[in-house]
Parts: structure tokens; sequence; C-alpha cells
């Protein structure tokens, strides 16, 4: 169950300005159905004043009171002031919004930018490490750059920790991208994709594990791979062998340890 | 009007009859049935009594088949981890994708432990693919647990099916019935399928909050979770909680008693809401489209709006729901149940559920009939999918 301030119960339940404007001078589109979020807002400007405001919103009632909020914000006020509101600034006249709802003020925030935008015909005060990359949460490059300096290296790492990807995923190569380019400059390694994951296991099984069981007689076949953690069935005489469970742990996993990812588990099938 | 009550899937009100067998065991039937005087022989006494009818209530063959539990998660976890750690040779387990979450998140802390699991699919309409359970079940499969109604589309799934289907491909496989939203909704007949464990939890059929059971057929190889005294034969250690167990007693009597009433009387509310929604709000889909299904649930998903406003208008109204929108929740990702159904985007949002229960009246759900279409016609208003829902309502 979420706190709302009365400020938000009040715009969700009686939202101010909704509908849609004929012969709009702007509109700006923010979010996706599939997300969960959708905002469409109508301006009508003259001599560089918005004098009118309305939105249509598929959203929960955080995402209405935003964008209601929003509409009463903008109506009546210069361009120029216009273009200062940001997200904060819309949470903070709703009274505050609980942390997981802030994504709504965000969407509110980039319909208006879209509008200006659709209204100027360029990008309006789009700061470089300002835009959203996650349309659904509303994470900027920003917040990815902070997550990614706190250590997290993979995208769903970066969704723990922002939110950012968690949703439709539409954002999650421009994410990997970002990764790519911060990481890359560390030269830090890089996260293998499952597929490279497992001909990376399968080399070390047969290059540097099997030719060492060999010796005994014994044998080494791989059945399967879940995330980190690799499947094999031994074979010949370490079959039934009772030190198995010793070879698997101390020699099969420790070297796939130190030749592919230190995370690897060995189970045997 | 009072509050009309349509969330039974998500509590239930304790009955006051309940409550009443309740009362004395808390300050004067109140000694501990460990002991050796009088007093405790009471609180045994009543105990033995209540797993008898909760025998009859699973409709398991013996009274010692069965163990208290704190609620239907404990049941879950106390059945699951206790087969896998008495049966650790093997590492394959499976379930269905459309689990609670009891059984669900436990499959994938399950997998950081090292287990194979598969997650059997279901059908746009929900129905369970038993041909997928067929190929799965392997050597190695050691637990297979489906549950018996689906909390938020109110799916009946054949366990009894699937507990022969896994049976004949490996004996050795233990099967696990989660049978929360079933009690008392349907009848239970454990004895005559398949099933080795089954869980269920009081407060969905009018007991209090704080009280499940574990039906465990006789001969099953079993760890505890839980571990301390002697109690439930050292399956389930820690003092009885003796006024819920009473309490549970009489809530399973008359579920069992209201069999009948709910599958007649129930039902017939329940479908006289859903039709009053579907044929009243054109943009209104039935997402419980399963042939069979309990008889106090329905799940209806309102086009190009979402769900938390609606419940929150709804709340105006004094009508309690639910829906599996991701915002009502505050998790990622909206319903995993309405998804593996394959629901599209344009419902899933504004999926609604409602679960009536045997106290559910005539007038209020009349005045769920007349209100819902208003509140969702004027939130469709706010929605940017004017043109879409133009077309869907016809104005």
């Amino acid at each position: 169950m979420w706190e709302y301030s009365e400020t938000v119960k009040e715009h969700y339940k009686n939202p101010k300005n909704v509908g849609s404007i004929e012969n709009a001078d702007a509109i700006g589109e923010a979010g996706a159905i599939s997300c969960g979020d959708q905002l469409k807002l109508y301006l009508k400007i003259d001599n560089g004043i918005v004098t009118d405001a309305k939105f249509q919103t598929f959203g929960c009632g955080s995402a209405v009171a935003a964008s209601s909020m929003l509409t009463e914000m903008i109506i009546g006020k210069p361009l120029e002031e216009v273009k200062k509101i940001t997200n904060k600034d819309i949470i903070e006249k709703l009274g505050g919004l609980p942390p997981e709802k802030t994504h709504c003020s965000v969407m509110g925030r980039e319909a208006l930018e879209d509008a200006l935008k659709n209204y100027y015909g360029y990008e309006a005060d789009n700061k470089g490490l300002d835009k959203i990359i996650c349309n659904c949460f509303g994470v900027t490059e920003k917040s990815i750059r902070e997550a990614i300096e706190q250590g997290a290296k993979t995208v769903k790492e970066i969704t723990d920790l922002t939110y950012a990807g968690g949703a439709c995923g539409r954002c999650r190569e421009n994410i990997q991208n970002i990764i790519d380019s911060i990481i890359g400059k560390k030269e830090e390694p890089k996260e293998l994709t499952p597929f490279q994951f497992s001909l990376k296991v399968n080399q070390v099984l047969e290059e540097k594990i099997a030719p060492e069981l060999l010796k005994d007689r014994g044998g080494i076949e791989l059945i399967d791979i879940k995330d980190k953690t690799v499947y094999v069935r031994l074979k010949g005489t370490c079959s039934g062998c009772p030190s198995a469970n010793s070879t698997i742990k101390n020699f099969i996993e420790a070297k796939l340890k130190e030749l592919v990812d230190k995370d690897i588990t060995v189970i045997e099938a | 009007m009072d509050t009309i009550y349509l969330d039974n899937n998500a509590t239930t009100k304790t009955d006051p009859k309940v409550l009443e067998e309740m009362i004395p065991y808390f300050c004067d039937k109140y000694g501990n049935p460990s002991s050796i005087y009088k007093m405790a022989h009471t609180s045994h006494d009543a105990i033995e009594e209540s797993r008898k009818t909760l025998c009859e209530f699973f409709g398991a063959n013996k009274k010692d088949e069965i163990y208290f539990t704190s609620c239907g998660t404990e049941s879950a976890n106390m059945a699951i981890r206790g087969i896998l750690s008495a049966n650790k040779n093997k590492k394959h387990i499976i379930t269905t994708k459309v689990e609670h979450p009891c059984v669900l998140n436990l499959y994938k802390e399950l997998e950081k432990e090292g287990y194979k699991t598969d997650y059997i699919t279901v059908d746009n309409n929900g129905e369970l693919n038993l041909e997928e359970l067929k190929q799965k079940v392997t050597n190695d499969t050691v637990l297979v647990s489906i549950m018996a109604a689906n909390n938020e589309t109110g799916a009946i799934y054949p366990y009894e099916e699937a507990s022969e289907i896994v049976k004949s491909i490996n004996k050795d496989t233990y099967f696990f019935v989660d049978a929360v939203q079933a009690a008392g909704k349907i009848k239970l007949d454990v004895k005559n399928t398949k099933v080795d464990l089954m869980g269920i939890s009081g407060h969905k059929f009018h007991a209090p909050k704080g009280i499940g059971a574990l039906y465990i057929k006789n001969g099953t190889r079993i760890n505890p979770l839980i571990v301390g005294g002697h109690q439930e034969k050292a399956l389930r250690a820690g003092t009885e909680n003796v006024p819920y167990i009473v309490g549970l007693k009489k809530a399973a009597e008359l579920a069992q008693n209201a069999l009948e009433f709910e599958n007649k009387e129930v039902k017939r509310l329940r479908d006289k809401l859903e039709e009053g929604i579907l044929s009243n709000v054109k943009n209104a889909k039935l997402n419980s489209r399963t042939s069979k299904r309990v008889p106090n649930t329905t799940n209806i998903g309102f086009e190009y709006i979402e769900g938390e406003l609606i419940l929150l208008h709804f709340d105006e109204l004094n009508i309690c729901a639910s829906s599996g929108s991701a915002c009502t929740s505050g998790s990622l990702e909206p319903s995993h149940v309405l998804r593996a159904m394959h629901t599209p985007f344009t419902s899933l949002h504004g999926s609604i559920r409602f679960s009536l229960s045997r106290f559910t009246t005539e007038d209020e759900i009349d005045y769920a009939i007349e209100n819902i279409p208003k509140a969702i016609k004027k939130l469709a208003k706010i929605s940017p999918f004017q043109k879409e829902l133009t077309a869907l309502l016809g104005e």
C-alpha cells in the first residue's frame, strides 16, 4: 500500500485539465503502454506564454497526479520559466511521491521536453548526461554512470540499482553500450555472453581437464550450463570413483574458476 | 454503502463462529499440550480433534498425515525444502510458471543452490501444458509442485492427472500441491490421487491469519524445516498454536458444509458480477478464460486504463479488489500469471481480480455492477487511447 500525500490523492481523484486541445501548438509524448505508463501533453502557446495545457495519461494514481500537477504548473507561465521545470519541482508541488513512483514525475518532464522540442523544432535544454536512457523508469545516463562508479558491471546489476532496463527492456542495449564505454576504458574483464561462456567452458574442459582425467583412464562430458552452474558427467574410471566429489570441486571447478569465471559452480548431473 | 469486500483471495473475514470456538483456549484452556496434567490433556485433545477434522477436509486416509503450520507459505517451504533435504541425491525439480511466489521464489532460490529447474507453461486460456510436463520428468526429478487453483485467475489445474503422469514416468518423484486457493472452494480428495504433499492456509477460508496445514502422505521421506522439540512428530517443532488450531478446525468444518453453497450461490453472484461488468463495460475483457475455475474468482482486464488507478477509484466507492499491475505492488513486472497467459499489454496493466466469499451479498454485487461501469467510464476519459476507446465504447 502506498503512502500518497493529500495533494496526490486530490489530483488523481479529480485530475485537472484532462483531455486534448484541438489545433494545439505543441504536443509531447512520453512512456509506453507496454511499460505501464504513457502520457500525452497538449500545449496552447501564445506570445511565448503557455495559455492552455491538457493531458491524457495511461498510468497509476501518481502518474495521473503528476500529469495533472504539471499542467497546473505551466498554464499562464512564460516558456522561459516552463523550460526550467524539473521532475523534482513536480514532486515538490505534489507534496512528495514514494521513491518507487519517481518515474511518474520524470514522465511529466519528458513529455514537456518533447512538447517544447516539437514547438521549437529542436531539443530544448536536453543536457547530455541528463538524457533519459530508460523511459519506463525515467533513468538518466548520469544515474547509470553513477551506478557503474558504484561497481555495477552488468545490465542486470544496473537494473537492480536503478530499475533501468527492468520493464520493457528496449534500453538494455544502450545500457550495455554505456557500460562498455566506461568499463572498456578501465580494461576490466568484459562479461561473456552465455554463448561465449559455454564455448570457453567447453574449451577448458576439453583442453585442460579431459587430458588430466585421461591419465587415470577417466573422462568428462559437459551436460548443461545454466547461468554460472556447469553440469558435468564423469566417465570411465572417474564415474563412481569415491573421490569423484573432490575431483569435481578441487580440480574441475577450481580450474574453471581460474580460467573462465570465479563464480562458476560445477555439479555432477 | 459499507465496504464491499471483493478481495477474498487475499484474505477473508474470520467467521464469528470460528472466533467463538477459539476464545476459551486463550484464558481458560491454555495448557501446553506437551505437559502431563488434565489441563494439558484438554489442549492435546483439542489438537487431535482438529487433526481429525482436517484429515476429512483434505480427504486423507489417516489423521497422522496432517501437520499444523503457521501459513500457506510455511506449508510450501516445509514441503519443498523438507523433501529436497531428505532426498539429496537428485537435483532436478519442476513447477509451473503461474505458481504463487511462495513456490516460485523458493525455486529461484533453489536454482542458486544448484538445482536444475523446469517451469511448465500455460496456454492463452491459462490451461496447463501437460504434454510439456510429460517431457520434462526424468530419473533425476525429485519433486514436482503444481498448484490446485490459481490465486489470480481462479483457474483450477488438473493436479490429480498431473500427479498420475509424473508417477507413471518416475514413481520416486514426489508431488506437492499448493492447495491454498482451492481449500474451501472445491472438494479436496487427496487419498484418491498420487499426491504426496498438499498445503493449505486458514485465512483464505475464514480462519484467522497465522494458521495453516500440510498433508504429508505416510511413508514420505522428508526432513523438518524447523527443528526443536518433538511436536508434530518432530517434523514441525515449536509449541502448538492451540487456539488457532481449534479455529482452523471450525473453519474447515464450516467450509466443508458450505461447499455446495460456494458452488451454487457464490458462483451465481460471481457470474452475475462478471456478466454485469462485461456487458456494461465495453473495454472489459475476461482474463479468467479456463474451462474450470473456482466459484468465487473472476479476473477482468480493463483495456487502456491502468490497474492501480482503477483500484484507487474503487476505494473511493468502498469497493475492495486487487490488481496484477506492476504499479500496485511496486515490483518491476506486471502479473507473471497473466504474462504467462500472453495477456496483451493493452489490458494486462488494467487487470482487476474480484474474489467473493460466502459472506458476499446480492446487494453488494448490485452496487458493484451499478458503480463500476461509471468509474471506468470516468477513467477512460483520462486515457491517451481515445481513438481505441471510442472504437470499443462506440461513443
